[in-house]
Order: C-alpha cells, then structure tokens, then sequence
C-alpha cells in the first residue's frame, strides 16, 4: 500500500512538475518512515505542494523502513550517495554533525523562535537539523483501573514516587487480572531502550555518560544512584511485574486488549490506546528521587554535506516548517506539533484536547539524551546492558562493562572533539 | 605441474577468469585491507586521521588474566559465609578497577572461575563478549558438522531409490534450502515464541498440558540450541543433494558383486557404499565447517547476540562491532582471529583425511 501512495506521489509530483516549469532541479530526500502508510503520504503530500509552489526545486522522496535507515545512511555516507536531504533522530544527530554527514541549516532564524526545544538538533553552537514534531512518553493507564486498585491518581505537580509507584505495580498484580502488570515494551530494540528507559536512570541520578566532561561514563553509568537503578530494574523482571522477552504482538495490541494494567508508551501509539477505551489517562512519569524525566527529540530534517544545492534544501525545510504540515504530522499520526499555534490547529493538541497532557510532559519532564557524536555507541551499550540485566545479569558487573566500553570508544575517538 | 597449469591451459584460464576475478575484487582484496586495518584505530566514519596501533586490537581482544582469591575471613579467622552458606570472596571489582596494584587487571572481567580448596580462581578476560562468541562458535560447529552431516547421509540414502513420487520428497527435503534464511529465522522466532509458539503448543498437545512452556530464545540455556535444530533442519537438503551425487557415482556393479557375495545391508554400507563416499564426505565435512563458523543471520534475526551473550558468535560480532559501534579496526582484527581459525582447522582436516598411501 505505502508503495503505491509513494508511486501516486511520485507520479503527482512529476505531473506537476511536467505543468510547471521543465527547469527544476531535482533534491534528492531520505526519510524513515516507510512502514507508516500515514506518515508517507503527508510526506508525499508537502513535496507535491512545495514542488508546485516554485519552479526551481523538484524534490523526490523515497522512503526507507525505519530499521534499516540509520545504516543506509552510513552506507550512503561511506559511499558518497548521500541525498540533498535527509532525515535524522535527534539524538544521532551530533555524531551524523561531528562525521561530516551533514551541514548547518540555512534557515531563517526567526521562522523557528517559537519552535520546541527539543525540536532543535543545535550541536556545537550551530542548527544542524529541525524537527516537524516532538514525542513524549507517559505511563498510560485507564481511570478505571486506578479506582479498581485504590490508587491516587498522578499529577505533574505530584508525580508518583518511587514507592507509589511500585505499590501500584504490587496491587496490579496481585488483582490476578493482568498477564503483566507493566509493559514496558521490551519487545522493541533499537533505539527505544535509551530513549524510554535512560530517563528512569536519570530520575535515580545517573546518566548514560558525564554531561559536565562528556569523555566518560565512570561514576554516572556504575555510580551508587546507577546500580540502585539497576537493581530496581531486575527486580521489576524478576518479581513478575514485567516480562523480559515480549511478543512484539503483545507490545502492538497487549494494552488496548486488557493484558497489561500500565504501559509506558509514547503518544504515536496514543491515539490506537484513545479508540479502545474512552477513561484513557496519560500520567506523568514518576519521580524516582531526581525528578520525574522522560526523553525528549524526535525524527528531525537536515541538509547533508555533500549536498550540491543546500540553498533548495534549506528551502525545502522551511517550507515544511508550516503550522498546517506541522498539523497535518500531529493529525496524522498523533505527534506532539513544534508550535502552540500548530498546536491550535490541531484535534488533539487543542486546548483541552485529548492528548494536550503530552504537550505539558514536554515541557515540563523532558530531557534530551547525552548531546555528544559518542552517544550512538553509548546507546547500543547501554541496550545491552539493560538487557542482560534484565535477564538476570550481575548488576555491577554489567554497569562497570558498560562503563567500559563507553570510555575505550570516546578514548579511540580522541574524545570526539571534547 | 607447474608448467602445466601455466601453458595449454589457456581456455581454462579464460573460464575460471571472470570467478578469479569477482573473488579477488570482493574476497581477496577487503580480506587484506581488512589485516592491515587490525593494525590501526580506523573507525567507519571520523574526522579524525587513522593511526598505527599495533597489536593494540588483538591484546584488547585476546587478553586474558588469572586471578585466584582466598576467601574473606572474620576477625577470628573463621570463613565469612554468605546465606547460602558459601565462603564468600572479595568482590572482583576491587582488582579490575582503578587498582593500581594490578595494572595487569584493569578492565577485565570475569570469564568463569573454579574452586581450588578454599581458594577461588577466576579467568578474567579483557572482552568476555568476544570469548563467549568463540566458545559459543565452537559448540556450534562441534554439533552441527557431525549431526547435519549425518542426517544428510541418511535422507540421502533414504530417497536414493527407485520408487514412485521420490522426487516430491528430494524437493521437500531441499525446500528450506531455496527459501532465504532470514525469511526462516522469521519464521522460526514464530515457531519459537515463548507463549502461544508452534513448538510450546505442539508440546503441550502431545504431553497433555504436562509439558511447561520455553521460552526458546529467551532462555540463555535453550537460546543456541534452538538455532542449532534451525540450522541443521535449514541446510540439511543441501547437503543432502550432495550426498546423493555422491551415491550415484558409485557402480551398480558394486552392488551387484556385493548381493551374489550374499552381503546383508549393513556390509553393504560398510564396504561399498562409505569407501565409495570418501571424497564427498571430505568435502561436506569442509564446508559445513566452513559454513557453521560463518553462523550470523540466525543470530541476527533471531535473538541479536542474547539472552546473556548465549548466542553471540564471532561473526555477528565482527559485523556488530565494525558496523553497529563504527568500530572498523576491532571488525576487522575479529574477521583475521576467524580466518586463522578457520584456515587451521581445514588444514588440519584435510590432514586428518589424506589419503594413506
């Protein structure tokens, strides 16, 4: 199906181009998302409109799945076939920067002032890439639930604490109703498990690498907060409130069927949890000592550096910067917009919307992750050693391997630019 | 032999040519960039100049520590026992990290240890990861070159008759072959799966219920035998076929002589049909070899390396490091460790099967 929209794109956008003007240079675009029909056809949808508006610029999508996207990337790079523009994480961003796979924006400063932060891919001082849209992560759950156990309901002012938290987690399972009392979605790998679960290691107090060097990881990633962290992290596997190996079906469908009492998601899948139930709630992540934090940034647009017409480029973003694209993402797929106006223009994120509480999670609990070219290693070490401690692995032990192997790549780095 | 292969072979050079050639370009060349760059810190993509490191990569790959620890005693000099009533050690940590009375400890960590009286020996290793994948590599290997070889023989023999419809079973039993191991692995994670899997349901039916359910591929004790079953089911029609070209070059005449000497089967397989076999045996023995240590799209479909490294191998390492970590150097220092390994044991067989003569 997303072939045939990407064909009807393709096809719209060379009639167009073909009525238009026969000068247009062709940009080249990237993007992740091929598995999303949705996300796709916007795509496809504001290509043909910005080819359409002018007639010095064609640009042509195409689309990867999301799995394999980082790596065509990096292949692409290796091989000098970088498009004009492509899409990045937020979080990978720095090391795509500091690599040399991308160049700075050229964009009008003044046409992303109200932009969210976490929107903003700024590494080194300079804009290297912006994104449509932010995500969140809240611990969805139903009203009814939390009168069912007896448990007060969370506020941003008065998140639940640790212990608030794992008595609600203890009296989930101890109703017999739920095959797990969390989903915590270990069925996804990649790059969830830093994005979903590092901000519970920050809210003990640690970090995946030092913020105030960036060259190490010893004392944050295995220091006392990490390894409380870590035991609290097996204990949820192994006193059966969560499952270590999860049924990717489970992750999809788990929740909206009745199989978990919790689940830590982000708002791309809240809009599927809103049709099942009608009493859905989007609570605040708890607060285990250091505040309550969850992830921030999101998939963002950049220009890359071997791009011949990084003006068209430029271009092209800023047209896609647009409050009615910036809805059209937040309609579609149930993304938080980058503006309070697109905000505005939007069914959910209107005041008093359904899913408005994302856009307050935002701002008021979200942290990027490390801003650092070394964070794309720190992260595969960091998945794994959330799961082998998952499956039973030797907390300190793991952490101290894990702190390891973070320094030995910063250090074959040359501290990547520190 | 050497002038012989060098002249009048002309047409035998212009057809091996166009093979030679893609294996140089695609085997043979990356082979020797890839031992030049073991020697140096080259990274996928980095601004930063490649340098000469030495043996750098092969010590932080290969490093390995003894360590042996006398158990904690109290105040009275009694052994400190822990609930379980075991002598209880220091804790390793205090000797691998910022230790400066064991420089030689620092990094490492513990691979296994083994008990000595009271005193505990530990084998520490600069990378347990990379030594878990040799070993898992290794149990690899051991089981399916043996069992798939064997199993191949014995579907060969079984479909190398004369009976109506043979073929539909030759092309089911080399069905798996033509499909993409990925598209198999996918397959099997299904068959695997730890709640409602085809294999859980199956033995569940056929107990009664007695039978618990596995998580097959989440369990660090079932995880590689699973993809070691996988993997012998998936290539076993292979090498089967080639069993089979094997059988039908031997004589009916053979078996002719051996049926008026009034031989029962079993002689018959023994003295006519194995010795007949000789070569093709060698050569599956070679390249299941061959193909089990090369064991990495299983793993990375299946299970990436987990639960707990149970399932990491040395290629799947060597892709992950120089891809995954952007780490090229340390790729390619593995890809060398596995080819002298490889290299070695195939000498070795071909030694053990020469012809005694």
């Amino acid at each position: 199906m997303s072939k045939i929209v990407f064909l009807t794109g393709a096809l719209l956008g060379t009639m167009l181009s073909a009525s238009g003007a026969f000068a247009q240079t062709t940009l080249s675009m990237w993007y992740h998302g091929a598995g999303s029909e949705q996300e796709v056809k916007i795509l496809n949808e504001i290509t043909a409109d910005f080819n359409a508006s002018q007639s010095d610029w064609k640009v042509e999508l195409q689309a990867f799945p999301q799995a394999a996207y980082n790596d065509s990337v990096v292949a692409g790079a290796l091989a000098g076939n970088l498009p004009d523009i492509i899409d990045v994480d937020g979080p990978v961003m720095p090391n795509w920067a500091w690599s040399g796979y991308l160049q700075p924006l050229a964009i009008d400063e003044s046409k992303i002032a109200n932009f969210l932060p976490g929107t903003k891919g700024i590494w080194n001082g300079k804009l290297y890439s912006i994104g449509l849209w932010d995500a969140a992560v809240s611990l969805v759950t139903r009203k009814s639930i939390l009168d069912e156990l007896g448990l007060r309901q969370p506020t941003l002012e008065q998140p639940w604490t640790k212990d608030e938290f794992m008595d609600a987690l203890a009296k989930a399972k101890a109703s017999g109703k739920y095959d797990y009392a969390l989903d915590l979605g270990t069925a996804s790998t990649g790059e969830w498990y830093p994005y979903a679960f590092s901000p519970f290691l920050q809210s003990f107090g640690g970090d995946m690498i030092d913020r105030t060097t960036y060259t190490t990881a010893e004392g944050v990633l295995n220091g006392d907060k990490a390894i409380a962290f870590g035991n609290w992290w097996q204990s949820l596997f192994a006193d059966g409130y969560a499952e270590a190996t999860q049924d990717p079906a489970a992750r999809d469908a788990g929740f909206n069927s009745g199989k978990y009492a919790f689940s830590w998601n982000g708002n791309w899948a809240a809009l599927g949890t809103l049709a099942a139930f009608d009493d859905v709630l989007f609570l605040p992540a708890p607060d285990f000592g250091n505040g309550p934090k969850i992830g921030a940034a999101s998939w963002q647009f950049g220009v890359s550096a071997k791009s011949a017409h990084p003006d068209g480029a430029s271009k092209f973003i800023e047209f896609a910067l647009q409050d009615k694209y910036l809805a059209a993402y937040s309609n579609g797929i149930g993304l938080i917009p980058a503006t309070a106006t697109a905000a505005a223009m939007t069914e959910n994120y209107k005041a008093g919307g359904k899913l408005a509480v994302f856009y307050d999670l935002s701002a008021k609990q979200a942290l990027v992750r490390p801003v650092t070219p070394g964070y794309v290693v720190a992260a595969k070490v960091f998945e794994k050693a959330l799961a082998d401690i998952a499956k039973g692995a030797d907390v300190g032990a793991t952490l101290d391997a894990a702190v390891d192997e973070i320094n030995a790549d910063i250090q074959k780095n040359g501290n990547y630019g520190f | 032999m050497a002038s012989k292969f060098t002249r009048s072979n002309r047409i035998g050079w212009l057809m091996a040519g166009p093979a030679a050639f893609l294996i140089a370009v695609f085997v043979v060349l990356p082979f020797i960039f890839a031992v030049g760059l073991s020697f140096t810190n080259q990274r996928l993509i980095s601004p930063n100049p490649t340098q000469f490191v030495g043996l750098a990569n092969y010590e932080q790959l290969l490093g390995l520590g003894l360590l042996t620890l006398e158990p904690e005693r109290d105040a009275a000099g009694q052994l400190a026992r822990d609930d379980a009533g075991a002598p209880k050690y220091p804790a390793l940590r205090g000797y691998t990290r910022n230790n400066p009375d064991y420089p030689q400890f620092a990094g490492m960590r513990e691979w296994f240890s083994f008990q000595q009286g009271d005193s505990r020996t530990y084998v520490l290793a600069r990378d347990v990861v990379f030594m878990k994948a040799i070993v898992n590599t290794f149990v690899f290997v051991l089981v399916v070159a043996p069992v798939q070889a064997g199993l191949a023989l014995v579907l060969a023999l079984l479909i190398n008759q004369r009976l109506r419809g043979i073929n539909l079973f030759r092309a089911i039993y080399f069905m798996p072959v033509v499909v993409s191991i990925v598209v198999v692995s996918l397959l099997w994670r299904f068959i695997y799966d730890g709640n409602s899997g085809l294999l859980n349901n199956l033995l569940g039916a056929l107990s009664f219920g007695a039978f618990p359910k596995v998580d097959w591929l989440g369990n660090p004790s079932t995880a590689l035998g699973a993809i070691i079953a996988m993997s012998i089911w998936q290539a076993v029609g292979f090498h089967m076929v080639i069993w089979l070209s094997g059988l039908q070059t031997i004589s009916p005449t053979l078996y002719e002589a051996a049926a008026i000497e009034g031989s029962s089967r079993w002689q018959v397989f023994r003295y006519v049909t194995w010795p007949g076999l000789r070569n093709t045996a060698v050569l599956i023995l070679i390249v299941i070899t061959m193909q089990a240590f090369a064991l990495f799209s299983q793993i990375d479909v299946m299970t990436g390396g987990g639960p707990l490294d149970s399932t990491q191998t040395v290629v799947f390492q060597a892709v992950e490091r120089g891809y995954g970590k952007q780490d090229i150097s340390g790729g390619s220092t593995i890809s060398v460790i596995l080819f002298v390994i490889v290299l070695s044991i195939s000498l070795l067989q071909r030694w053990l099967t020469r012809e005694k003569n």
